[in-house]
């Protein structure tokens, strides 16, 4: 009863192209800002930020990025942890070598590399399709891991090959305590949500599409495909280099090659299939949910046998369930959670008299 | 014979025989595919399962063919589960659907294979010495080892027989049919769900002999289930639905990339054995891009 949108008219063309035509939904969505802003800190400990939220949010903004690739254009990739590691080693290049630029620009700057990346992995794109395709992006994740296990120029020479993130600031105020990089990564979220929706729904989104649904078909109503493909490829990883940049950053603080594996590019495709393809609202619940289940595993693991089991058998266990979860998903509900809030919505809308 | 050439040789020969091991695993694959349109990202875990199944058998001190054959009876229970669970639900879904359920699968069978089993490291001994050909060695000076011949032989008969059952009697042309066309194939009565079980369970013959070879040279461990990536150059250099560019895309990848790594490592850092095959197999698509014996990619708007 809540949730209805009578007598909430769309007078002018602006409000009918609004990015959330329905009030309610804006009161959500604000309450959720508002809370994520005020709230969280209140209620959330220091641990559950730093260790659940925070994660969390970078995913969010990786899963974006490959959903823009995979699901609204089509293009398996399974090299996401590539376009994370180019940012994430690119940020640390820029800020180390060049201290003066401000951290922001250092983020953006690092996704714009990665975006370069992107565009020459996709390259290939135009000819090979498909599961080639995945094939190739998955040449890209092994290339970059060789890179920077190889090379101690990308690490600024250090023996070990990891990178130390160098300390933050933002006009002078050094950013330290969790809460700090909390806001950080916050702000980094909500604009590149807005920016992600704002893309998806406009003409170069709706090439994206297009292209997904058939690019033959797109390329003869005028769709150019090498403008729509490469700059999807673009879109994506700059999402995956900002991502990875701030993992490294605000996250681990510390990070070598390993970080950005094949695990952490199958990671994400699952939060976008789990979440739903082509859903922006999907990356989030995607990503909850893949970074919520390890924890609710190992509580429930550790709460109903007491540390009776060894470890590594609960770790074998958690892989288990974890496959077993995906196939279910895939099975009960291929289009994602997105799907199933969507039909919710549907459901309250017309609550209680479907009829 | 020139030292130097005699070591190229050795090289190319070494590259070859190891590439005719990833054609093996790249097989799996394809046999898959071809039925199903399916990739199957969980080959590797099956490769991982038939092995460590196979080896823990033979350590409780079974005889060595009692113990394939029960790690063949494995697979195949294994293949009509899979079937039964996983892909008749998911039948006429979207093809990324079922490619992100066979990750789904190899996340589950790597779990299972290990909660069942351990994680340990496994020696496993065939029977077949890893020792250099010695009259070989004498002649010629290129060092081969015994094993390396032995499993190519192995690899090379499993490939004939499975092409032969493939392209002949009622079951071969009921999966070339069903490679063909799914539903066309259900339509003229072909039994969809019994083909896909044993395309399932020849891939699992397939990861079993894989497992076993790969396994006595590496040990049985979790490692051996990367063996699959190994094959997925292979796999796009001879096309996703050729059991023949599986072949001879796994020599050729097998020879450039150990060529690759002996000559052109040392000049750029080495350690490039992870991505040099997926280079090559990129460059070969630039060129033909369904793969050296792929069908033509015809589109239909």
């Amino acid at each position: 009863m809540l949730y209805r949108e009578t007598g909430q008219f769309k007078t002018t063309y602006q409000r009918d192209m609004a990015i959330f035509p329905i009030r309610q939904d804006r009161w959500v969505l604000i309450a959720a800002v508002v809370f994520a802003v005020v709230g969280i800190p209140f209620i959330a400990s220091q641990h559950v930020i730093a260790g659940y939220l925070i994660p969390f949010l970078i995913w969010v903004i990786a899963a974006i990025g490959l959903n823009i690739l995979t699901g609204y254009t089509g293009q398996l990739s399974l090299g996401h942890g590539a376009f994370m590691a180019v940012g994430a080693y690119s940020a640390y290049n820029f800020a180390s070598r060049i201290p003066e630029l401000p951290i922001v620009l250092v983020f953006i700057l690092a996704g714009l590399v990665a975006a370069i990346f992107g565009v020459l992995v996709g390259s290939p794109s135009l000819r090979i399709k498909g599961f080639y395709l995945a094939v190739a992006t998955l040449a890209a994740q092994f290339f970059v891991e060789w890179v920077f296990a190889t090379f101690p120029w990308f690490v600024g020479g250090a023996a070990s090959m990891v990178i130390d993130t160098p300390k933050m600031d933002i006009f002078g105020y050094p950013i330290t305590s969790t809460l700090d990089n909390y806001y950080l990564v916050l702000g980094f979220v909500v604009v590149m949500t807005l920016l992600g929706k704002n893309l998806v729904r406009s003409a170069i989104g709706r090439s994206w599409m297009a292209i997904r649904d058939m690019d033959v078909a797109a390329e003869v109503i005028g769709i150019r495909p090498l403008y729509a493909k490469l700059s999807a490829f673009a879109v994506s990883s700059f999402f995956g280099g900002v991502a990875g940049a701030l993992y490294a950053f605000c996250y681990v603080k510390s990070v070598d090659f390993t970080a950005f594996d094949l695990f952490v590019s199958l990671k994400v495709l699952f939060m976008i299939i789990i979440g739903g393809m082509g859903s922006i609202l999907g990356c989030f619940l995607g990503a909850a949910f893949i970074v919520m289940l390890p924890i609710i595993l190992n509580e429930l693991a550790h709460g109903i046998f007491s540390g009776q089991i060894p470890s590594a058998l609960i770790s074998n266990l958690e892989h288990m369930i974890f496959g077993g979860l995906i196939i279910f998903f895939l099975i009960v509900e291929p289009h994602g959670l997105a799907r199933l809030w969507t039909t919710a919505k549907e459901k309250f809308r017309l609550w209680p008299f479907p009829h | 014979m020139h030292p130097e050439l005699a070591f190229a040789i050795e090289v190319l020969i070494a590259g070859l025989l190891s590439g005719v091991m990833y054609s093996l695993v790249a097989l799996g694959f394809v046999l898959i595919f071809k039925a199903s349109g399916i990739f199957n990202f969980a080959q590797g875990a099956m490769v991982l399962f038939a092995a460590l199944t196979f080896v823990r058998i033979l350590e409780m001190g079974v005889n060595f063919w009692l113990a394939i054959a029960v790690a063949l009876a494995v697979m195949i229970v294994l293949a009509v589960v899979i079937e039964r669970v996983m892909l008749r639900p998911l039948i006429a879904q979207p093809v990324i659907i079922l490619f992100m359920a066979t990750i789904g699968l190899n996340y589950f069978l790597e779990g299972f294979a290990q909660a069942v089993w351990d994680a340990d490291v496994h020696g496993l001994d065939l029977g077949i010495p890893d020792v250099p050909w010695m009259s070989l060695l004498d002649s010629t000076n290129i060092l081969i080892s015994l094993f390396d011949i032995w499993s190519a032989v192995i690899c090379g008969v499993l490939v004939l027989v499975l092409a032969f059952f493939f392209q002949k009697g009622r079951i071969g042309r009921a999966l070339r049919a069903v490679a063909d066309d799914n539903q066309a194939a259900m339509s003229v009565g072909i039994p969809l769900h019994q083909i896909w079980a044993i395309v399932w369970a020849a891939a699992g013959l397939v990861a079993l002999v894989a497992g076993a070879l790969w396994g006595q040279r590496l040990g049985v461990q979790f490692s051996i289930s990367l063996v699959a990536l190994k094959a997925l150059p292979v796999l796009i250099l001879g096309g996703f639905n050729s059991i023949a560019g599986a072949i001879l895309g796994g020599l050729i990848i097998g020879a450039t990339e150990k060529l690759a790594e002996v000559y052109l490592g040392p000049i750029i850092g080495g350690g490039i054995e992870s991505w040099s095959a997926y280079f090559i197999a990129m460059l070969f698509l630039i060129f033909r891009p369904q793969g050296l014996f792929g069908e033509k990619i015809i589109e239909r708007v």
